[in-house]
């Protein structure tokens, strides 16, 4: 006759219904780990927020910083923080979307796909510092664009174009084989095809990439600080935002950076901290309620 | 021209561009490696490579200027791994908090405080770990070495503070890399444990954790790469010398060098900045292809 053990090797009784003290301590462990990033967040949020409101106002947001004027305020930075975004959207929409679109409905399997999959992924590996250097390198000195908002812009299109290409592919792929297949059948060329119902019903994904790459260039410093510089001053007519281009302006955060450390003024740090995080929250938000649109089924 | 002519023309036209636009990435990889070598060794001919990556002495403005980075090295290894050692576990213990344990409530608050953590901008973290982090690191030096003559006090910027922000940093990386991978195993396997009579906690360390093991090593080499490639917010809470990676000395990582010097730097001391951005562009081409390699055996796999 077989003997059944009841008990198990520690001498706890395989049917009795108590907990094993193991078990406790690692799912306490679990629920401290989760809890730590959430009050970790209201943490960084309530201290921004209680150092930093007082100091944004309408003022704060309209003006620059002058000594003579005795005025505060981040309006340059902001103004340039503007510029870069729209620049680097230009540079970057178009090829990346040409890219998406080139690798999943032109390329065929074989060894340029392998490669331009492989440029990418180690595109999007490279760290915001090495972009900053690259830039600085090549855009500033070699192509002589000197520190200023272009080679910033120009700079931020290498560091985003892998996550809009990567976006827009994902995009592509959902659209229904039968959407192509239809469009051929009634004499449409490929690239009319594209143009009129791919990139179309592509579309949600392919915004949901380009916010965020904007996210991401808000919140973007070292590669910035290189190459698009750190002046602050806010062009007097709407017609010198042109020439703007060519000079150096520094983003919010690279403001932050510089009031934080060689400033030493930490009142306008705390200020642009809350402008960021009000805009990252939002953007991260407006990720959310696209991707809600675009995939309904999804929760 | 007529119709037909002009979209043949056109869709070829589209066709060429279309491909330059995928070929851009290739050219971009290619044009920063180039620019990475060419300018980063000079610096290894005029020092002279043991000297260099083998020097500990860093005085790029003294008359006898000396450029050895092997601390500013091994401050970034030994940074990144403890940061990886702090951050990793708790990654991994809140992913399974989100894929295993918690109900939707519970995960509706985490997921989305997770997600919210990786959009802050570095330079908050920053900011924020020279607020609340350097204060508290120099009572804790006070204390620690109260009496001592030989340590240099660093005013809280030191190893410690870099390490905590860069494994806050790295944290969201590894969550979600992780709960995908744990969202990957099969049900039966859960199901199957759970039949033997083991408890859940026993089914999540020796039945999932193991089968998503891949997938939470990639988060890790992830993770590693972040916390290697990030400059900003350590530059702010690490201070500003060339040290031995001790936690209480004052230190500067590979990333944080080219932030601090890069502005003012000329001559040799220029070049040689490129070559601490050149062994930097080394470790994380290593870190990429670890993870390219990781991938694609993923993909074979699955």
């Amino acid at each position: 006759m077989v003997k059944v053990e009841t008990t198990t090797a520690d001498g706890s009784s395989l049917t009795a219904s108590g907990k094993r003290p193991a078990d406790q301590l690692l799912y306490g462990l679990i629920c401290i780990c989760a809890g730590f990033s959430v009050l970790l967040l209201a943490g960084i949020i309530a201290y921004v927020l209680v150092r930093g409101i007082g100091q944004v106002n309408w003022q704060f947001l309209t003006s620059v910083t002058s000594v003579l004027k005795g005025t505060v305020g981040i309006a340059g930075n902001i103004v340039n923080t503007v510029l870069i975004v729209v620049l680097t959207m230009l540079a970057a929409v178009p090829v990346s979307v040409g890219a998406a679109v080139y690798l999943n409905e032109y390329a065929k399997p074989g060894k340029l796909v392998t490669i331009i999959e492989f440029a990418t992924e180690t595109l999007s590996g490279i760290p915001s510092i090495i972009f900053g250097l690259f830039g600085m390198m090549f855009f500033g000195q070699t192509l002589g664009l000197g520190y200023s908002i272009l080679t910033g812009s120009l700079t931020l299109m290498l560091m985003v174009m892998p996550l809009i290409t990567r976006n827009t592919q994902e995009a592509l792929k959902t659209v229904p084989d039968s959407y192509r297949h239809g469009a051929v059948g009634l004499g449409a060329g490929k690239w009319y095809t594209i143009r009129t119902i791919l990139l179309p019903s592509a579309m949600p994904g392919i915004i949901t990439g380009v916010i965020l790459a904007v996210g991401r260039i808000v919140g973007e410093s070292a590669a910035l600080l290189f190459t698009a510089g750190s002046a602050k001053a806010l062009p007097k007519t709407l017609a010198g935002l042109f020439p703007k281009i060519f000079q150096s302006g520094g983003t919010m955060t690279t403001q932050l950076y510089l009031s934080a450390t060689s400033e030493g003024d930490f009142d306008t740090a705390f200020g642009i901290a809350v402008v960021l995080l009000v805009l990252v929250f939002l953007i991260n938000l407006g990720t959310k309620v696209l991707a809600a649109k675009a995939d309904p089924e999804r929760k | 021209m007529n119709r037909r002519a002009k979209k043949h023309v056109l869709e070829g036209v589209a066709q060429y561009v279309v491909t330059l636009c995928g070929i851009l990435a290739v050219f971009a990889v290619c044009s920063i490696t180039f620019y990475m070598i060419a300018k980063g060794t000079p610096a290894f001919f005029k020092v002279g490579v043991p000297q260099l990556l083998l020097g500990t002495e860093w005085k790029p403005t003294a008359a006898e200027p000396a450029y050895g980075i092997l601390y500013i090295i091994l401050s970034s290894v030994v940074g990144t791994g403890f940061s990886v050692l702090l951050g990793v576990p708790v990654g991994l213990l809140t992913a399974v908090f989100l894929t295993e344990i918690s109900d939707k409530k519970m995960a509706a608050v985490v997921q989305p405080a997770v997600e919210l953590l990786a959009a802050i901008p570095s330079v908050i973290y920053g900011l924020l770990g020279l607020m609340l982090l350097n204060p508290l690191m120099f009572r804790l030096e006070k204390l620690i070495f109260a009496g001592s003559s030989t340590h240099q006090f660093t005013g809280g910027a030191n190893m410690l503070s870099a390490v905590i922000v860069l494994a806050v940093m790295i944290l969201p990386t590894v969550v979600n890399v992780s709960a995908s991978a744990i969202r990957a195993v099969p049900a039966q396997m859960r199901a199957a444990s759970l039949a033997l009579g083991a408890s859940k906690i026993q089914t999540i360390f020796q039945v999932v954790l193991p089968a998503a093991k891949s997938g939470i090593l990639t988060g890790v080499v992830l993770g590693i790469g972040r916390a290697l490639g990030e400059a900003m917010a350590i530059n702010m809470v690490a201070g500003g010398s060339v040290n031995l990676p001790l936690p209480f000395n004052s230190v500067r990582f590979l990333t944080t060098q080219l932030v601090s010097e890069m502005g003012y730097a000329e001559g040799v001391h220029r070049q040689v900045l490129f070559a601490v951005g050149l062994v930097l562009f080394v470790f994380i081409m290593i870190i990429n292809l670890i993870l390219q390699r990781m991938r694609r055996k993923a993909v074979d796999n699955g």
